[in-house]
């Protein structure tokens, strides 16, 4: 679809050169020369993403249809079978259900929960106050996941874990498990840190869309009569929709693409119940070595993230036609 | 400056309900930063404790204040994934940011042939996870031999940010005026002395931006390093962290030393550049 604007302008000057005669041509040749040098700014970006992003993704479908024996090294072609194999995994399920009460969790927290946050720090304080809990609650999030995975991992211990010492302070002594050690509890206790590492991230970005709002709707508001909770609802929540929504996909997409924390914290135990895609295409391919059905279940993920970046691109482009 | 959502209601009646609705919810705020900030100060603070210390009091300051810990986790390895780190953090960055660079001048101010394609090729890129190249990329960098080297982690954090970069980038350069470089073009400069003389000192803020976004990716990527580098003397922070635990495990004084030494130098550039760090975030996903 691209070249086509370009031939049509080239074809046009082509023309224009023919019958303008010799020393026109030659300047014809140094403007194609210099339109196909210019190609070189971005050579090196095409050549590395496409040789290291591209090419490898691609070639993912390739192995994903492939077994690769452990001790020859041989390929055989299988198929789908990894794809059936895929489909009848229970551990496979667990973990798409893991991942989708990731992004459940994540929206809840991560999405609504820090636009309340964000309506509180920019309802309640001055500039310097607003600026200070946002950066305050930011913080987590500029710090390494693995350092956190096993942060909390130590605070989740039953017998030196701050966890257990706060519960034990409120008198709920019960409650004290071994968090990450309990088959029901590992995988919320995994996505109880995400949370707390990552919600400061979209509060800061919703704080900005919130500052972005026009005040005088506020005044206007208030004139009106109309409560805090009232103009929360009726002006903050519908101004701020359009970072709502990209909040949504990309936090849809991080669920999905989760790995670090539970590598971490748990490795996809205790007996597999908090494994998500992530982990498990590792535990696949790369601890039993079995590359093929990692691959597959690597375009399991790629499926997933690649609805959630055609969202993302028809939600920005319909929001820009809007506007 | 006062309140946008919550501002002063007019009766004294809903006065004295303001006010104690408001300190409610700073009481919520700042019990919010305690549950954010305490676990990391705990972190720094554990890592002074003695083990026995960890395990009797772990809500007590420690005895006494000596960088014991630190020294040891220093001399354990963490010098070592530091300088890794580093190594791997500024080369990454400065790839990242020239190929993004020049990329996004030749999108938007050269008469670059298929600029459509190049855009969808280059950007599209952003939609592609790094966990489904991962399979194809071990034999592909063992058969390159850059299998367990800084070269293997360099190569894919820049390949795996030019999009993100490079769409900040020429963002950026499309809000720029023209009408500084159709006069330098007037003037007989040639495409690279607009890039250099021009171009890149206007673009400063964004780049600036994107350094710091490419330093919090690479200083804290563990997929890439933990799958791609297999000795410690490659291995970065992340990854030899675990290591570090799986072997000193019991040593929880030091692991935690070791834990703040990786996080302190990102948590400082946070507070100390904010400014185009938040401007970098707000640009990605705004746009």
């Amino acid at each position: 679809m691209t070249p086509f604007p370009e031939n049509i302008e080239s074809g046009a000057l082509g023309y224009g050169a023919a019958t303008r005669g010799l020393p026109e041509a030659e300047s014809t040749f140094h403007f194609y020369m210099g339109k196909i040098l210019s190609l070189r700014w971005a050579l090196l970006a095409l050549i590395v993403v496409g040789w290291f992003v591209y090419f490898p993704i691609i070639d993912n479908f390739r192995v994903s249809t492939t077994n690769q024996d452990i001790f020859t090294g041989e390929l055989t072609n299988v198929g789908f079978a990894n794809y059936t194999r895929l489909f009848h995994d229970p551990v496979v399920w667990q973990a798409l259900w893991n991942n989708c009460l990731y992004a459940i969790l994540s929206i809840v927290f991560q999405v609504f929960g820090a636009f309340m946050v964000a309506a509180l720090i920019e309802g309640l304080g001055s500039v310097r106050w607003r600026n200070f809990w946002r950066a305050i609650y930011f913080v987590p999030s500029a710090i390494s996941t693995t350092v956190t995975g096993l942060l909390f991992y130590f605070i989740y211990q039953p017998d030196l874990g701050l966890l257990d010492g706060a519960l034990k302070f409120l008198g709920l002594e019960q409650l004290s498990i071994p968090w990450l050690g309990n088959e029901h509890t590992a995988i919320y206790a995994i996505i109880a840190m995400s949370q707390w590492q990552g919600f400061g991230y979209s509060t800061l970005l919703f704080t900005i869309a919130i500052q972005k709002i026009p005040k005088e709707l506020y005044d206007a508001a208030i004139m009106d009569g109309a409560g805090p909770l009232r103009r929360l609802f009726k002006i903050t929540l519908p101004m701020t929709r359009e970072m709502t929504g990209l909040m949504t996909i990309v936090t849809i997409t991080g669920a999905f693409q989760v790995f670090n924390e539970v590598m971490v914290m748990t490795a996809g135990g205790p007996n597999n119940s908090s494994q998500v895609l992530g982990t498990w295409l590792y535990q696949q391919g790369f601890i039993q070595n079995d590359f093929g059905y990692g691959a597959a279940i690597a375009v399991v993920i790629f499926v997933v993230t690649m609805i959630c970046g055609a969202a993302q691109l028809w939600y920005t482009k319909s929001r820009r036609v809007q506007s | 400056m006062s309140s946008t959502t919550f501002s002063p209601p007019q009766t004294e009646h809903a006065n004295a309900w303001a006010v104690i609705a408001k300190t409610f919810l700073l009481a919520f705020l700042v019990c919010l930063g305690i549950i954010v900030l305490y676990p990391l100060f705990w972190m720094a603070l554990s890592g002074f404790k003695s083990n026995s210390q960890i395990f009797n009091q772990p809500f007590s300051f420690p005895d006494n204040w000596s960088l014991d810990n630190y020294v040891a986790a220093w001399n354990q390895g963490v010098s070592t994934f530091l300088t890794s780190s580093l190594l791997v953090t500024i080369a990454s960055t400065i790839c990242t940011i020239f190929i993004s660079a020049w990329t996004a001048f030749g999108l938007t101010r050269t008469k670059m042939p298929g600029k459509p394609l190049v855009i969808m090729f280059v950007l599209g890129g952003m939609m592609l996870s790094p966990t489904v190249a991962v399979i194809p990329l071990v034999r592909m960098l063992q058969s390159l031999g850059l299998y367990n080297t800084h070269w293997a982690l360099i190569i894919l954090y820049t390949a795996f940010r030019v999009p993100f970069t490079t769409f900040l980038i020429r963002a950026y350069m499309l809000e720029l005026p023209r009408d500084l470089d159709e006069a330098a073009m007037m003037d007989g400069a040639t495409e690279g002395q607009i890039f250099r003389k021009i171009m890149l000192p206007l673009c400063q803020p964004i780049i600036v931006s994107c350094v710091i976004l490419h330093i919090l990716f690479s200083w804290n990527e563990y997929l890439f390093a933990m799958i791609f580098t297999s000795d410690v003397s490659v291995q970065t922070l992340p990854v030899g962290l675990t290591s570090l635990m799986a072997k000193h495990g019991t040593n929880y004084a030091q692991v935690f030393a070791a834990m703040t030494i990786s996080a302190l130098p990102i948590v400082i550039i946070f507070f100390v550049m904010q400014r185009y760090f938040i401007r970098g975030l707000t640009e990605g996903i705004g746009k």
